[in-house]
């Protein structure tokens, strides 16, 4: 039946409803939540540390100086962190099959996936998403890109683009434990690993690492790419820069999969009922 | 049209053990509901009853798109649950006795607002209806407490209430005393009574407890290995397994006891202040009465029905599963 535009405010009402409960729920936690945004905060500074020692101890590394560099790692964590403010919670799928509240959710008039998304939001990865803007802010004027339309449009898309790959990715490792009950460290490979993976130049992997995370997990899309196309770098073999604009591309084939993963799941989940 | 028709539903589990090596696991299929039909016009009210394990609740969740059959067809409310899963949401109300759909860690009215945006309740209609179900459920002393601090008859108390917040034309309990003290059962079971004979709300009931199925219930169904063992009414069910009243009385002066026609001396208590008799469906409790009038003098009488677990017993031990079932 075709959704009228009345019933599409109705139904982001409903959610602003459900994520607004959650915010209020987290704010009434003053002391617990800042003490999480404060972890957020340190270990978006450790990631960062690793990165910029890597760097600053040779002139150029897979192609980028140690300012590019930032704007990469910048780009990686502002994407991955709001992904996981958004939806990187789906991983605790276990924890709602086990209390029971998944079957709650099929109970409610409201497809199984936006409930997930909405049951929770991890106001805590501002910490890390701040960090990331800071080392942006401080990188950009060192890297001598002009601010120009190109620049912004490109930032836009690469941001846009990649959160939605990272919340694909998340989502992705949510749908895999409706067979494999015990294996969030497993899917925490695919979400954590894009993330580390995306922090980094493509050049530095070996062909067959640059290649997953070019073409299966599009990480390299979410900051290593747009980075490239920034600096007009021609990028390394299989991997052009250019592709650098087609993050959201990346992502809409990223949420195509697993959107059939995740339906498929839920199918094994009233399927088998474990 | 039937508020249920579900017609030779089969549901099945795989279950996977542990098998001879580390890698190999031997996989049974176990069958949790094996060929149940019924129908339920609207406006019944079901006592769904049998023992752990008989399949109750695996068809609750096969009625309610949970879960999706093996084969056989469900239709809920004239629909098929697994497809229309959310047209179905907004027409039924869903308790899971063992399960909260509350929201735990905020208060109580939170989750009334949050279901009241979920089902698109405009505050005209959702905000009278909780104050209706305020009114009969008393829920107005905890509305402001969290969930999870919550007693267990107020958190069932909500559920309830949660369920019922969109007004929907079928009701299904699933095991809503379980663990509840003698008062907050009753009192749900009031609300539940004055609720269906103001809506005309249909009803299912899984349940353990003969008190839910007294007063709730106009039909029982007894569900035996994921089959009808018996659909009727529950006297007729008490008739079937034979199944004997008790009528207890209090002496003024403790009496050398004597034998009733048509009862059996079942016990003398209380230093033979108290006697037993059983008597089944041939006699009445008022000739049994008259009969110990004869000769002691009654101060105080109760009469104790049959013990659902000793009936539903009886009638496993004399169907073993295939008799009676119903046809819808």
């Amino acid at each position: 039946m075709a959704e009228t535009g009345v019933a599409e405010t109705g139904l982001l009402a409903t959610y602003r409803a459900l994520l607004g409960s959650r915010v209020r729920a987290q704010l009434s936690y003053r002391t617990s939540f800042v003490a999480d945004l404060l972890a957020n905060v340190g270990t978006g500074l450790s990631e960062f540390a690793t990165v910029y020692v890597v760097f600053s101890n040779t002139d150029e590394l897979g192609g980028l100086d140690v300012w590019q560099a930032c704007l990469v790692f910048a780009l990686a964590n502002i994407t991955f962190a709001v992904a996981d403010l958004l939806v990187g919670h789906l991983d605790l799928l276990p924890e709602h099959v086990r209390t029971g509240t998944l079957d709650a959710f099929l109970l409610r008039p409201l497809p199984v996936l936006g409930q997930l998304a909405t049951s929770e939001i991890s106001l805590k990865r501002i910490g890390r998403v701040g960090i990331a803007v800071v080392v942006f802010t401080i990188a950009w004027p060192q890297t001598g890109i002009p601010l120009d339309g190109r620049a912004i449009a490109l930032l836009l898309v690469a941001i846009v683009g990649g959160t939605a790959i990272f919340s694909a990715f998340f989502v992705l490792a949510g749908a895999l434990q409706f067979w494999l009950l015990e294996g969030r460290e497993m899917v925490n490979s695919i979400t954590y690993g894009s993330s580390n993976a995306a922090q980094y130049p493509a050049t530095l992997y070996p062909a067959p690492l640059r290649w997953l995370f070019g073409y299966v997990f599009p990480a390299v899309f979410v900051a290593y790419l747009p980075v490239l196309a920034l600096t007009g770098e021609p990028g390394p073999p299989g991997l052009p820069s250019w592709l650098g604009w087609f993050s959201p591309v990346a992502a809409a084939v990223a949420w195509a999969l697993t959107l059939l993963v995740w339906r498929s799941g839920v199918r094994h989940y009233t399927g088998t009922g474990s | 049209m039937s508020a249920l028709e579900v017609t030779d539903l089969v549901r099945e589990y795989v279950v996977r053990s542990p098998g001879a090596s580390r890698f190999r696991r031997r996989r049974s299929v176990v069958r949790a509901v094996d060929g149940l039909s019924l129908r339920v016009a609207p406006g019944e009210s079901v006592g769904f009853i049998g023992a752990n394990g008989a399949g109750k609740s695996t068809t609750v969740k096969l009625l309610t798109g949970i879960l999706v059959p093996t084969s056989g067809t469900v239709r809920t409310c004239g629909l098929d649950p697994v497809t229309h899963r959310r047209d179905l949401a907004r027409r039924i109300g869903v308790v899971f006795g063992q399960r909260s759909q509350l929201w735990w860690d905020l208060p109580l009215s939170e989750s009334f607002r949050l279901l009241a945006a979920i089902h698109r309740l405009p505050p005209g209609v959702w905000r009278p209806r909780l104050d209706e179900l305020d009114d009969r459920l008393g829920l107005g002393e905890f509305l402001a407490t969290p969930v999870r601090q919550l007693s267990l008859g107020q958190r069932m108390r909500g559920e309830v209430a949660a369920a019922l917040l969109h007004s929907p034309e079928l009701l299904l309990l699933d095991e809503p005393t379980i663990g509840l003290d003698v008062l907050s059962s009753e009192r749900l079971r009031q609300f539940v009574r004055a609720e269906r004979a103001e809506r005309g709300t249909t009803l299912l009931l899984t349940t353990h407890d003969m008190g839910d199925v007294q007063r709730l219930c106009d039909r029982v169904l007894v569900v035996d290995h994921g089959r009808a063992a018996y659909d009727g009414d529950l006297p007729g069910l008490v008739r079937r397994v034979g199944a004997r009243r008790v009528l207890v009385v209090d002496l003024r002066e403790p009496i050398a006891p004597r034998e009733v026609p048509g009862a059996e001396l079942l016990a003398v208590e209380e230093d033979g202040f108290r006697l037993r008799y059983a008597f089944s469906e041939a006699t009445t409790a008022a000739a049994v009465l008259t009969g110990v009038s004869e000769f002691a003098d009654v101060r105080d009488l109760s009469v104790e029905e049959p013990d659902i677990a000793d009936v539903l017993r009886t009638l496993y031990a004399t169907s073993v599963g295939s008799a009676g079932r119903s046809e819808a």
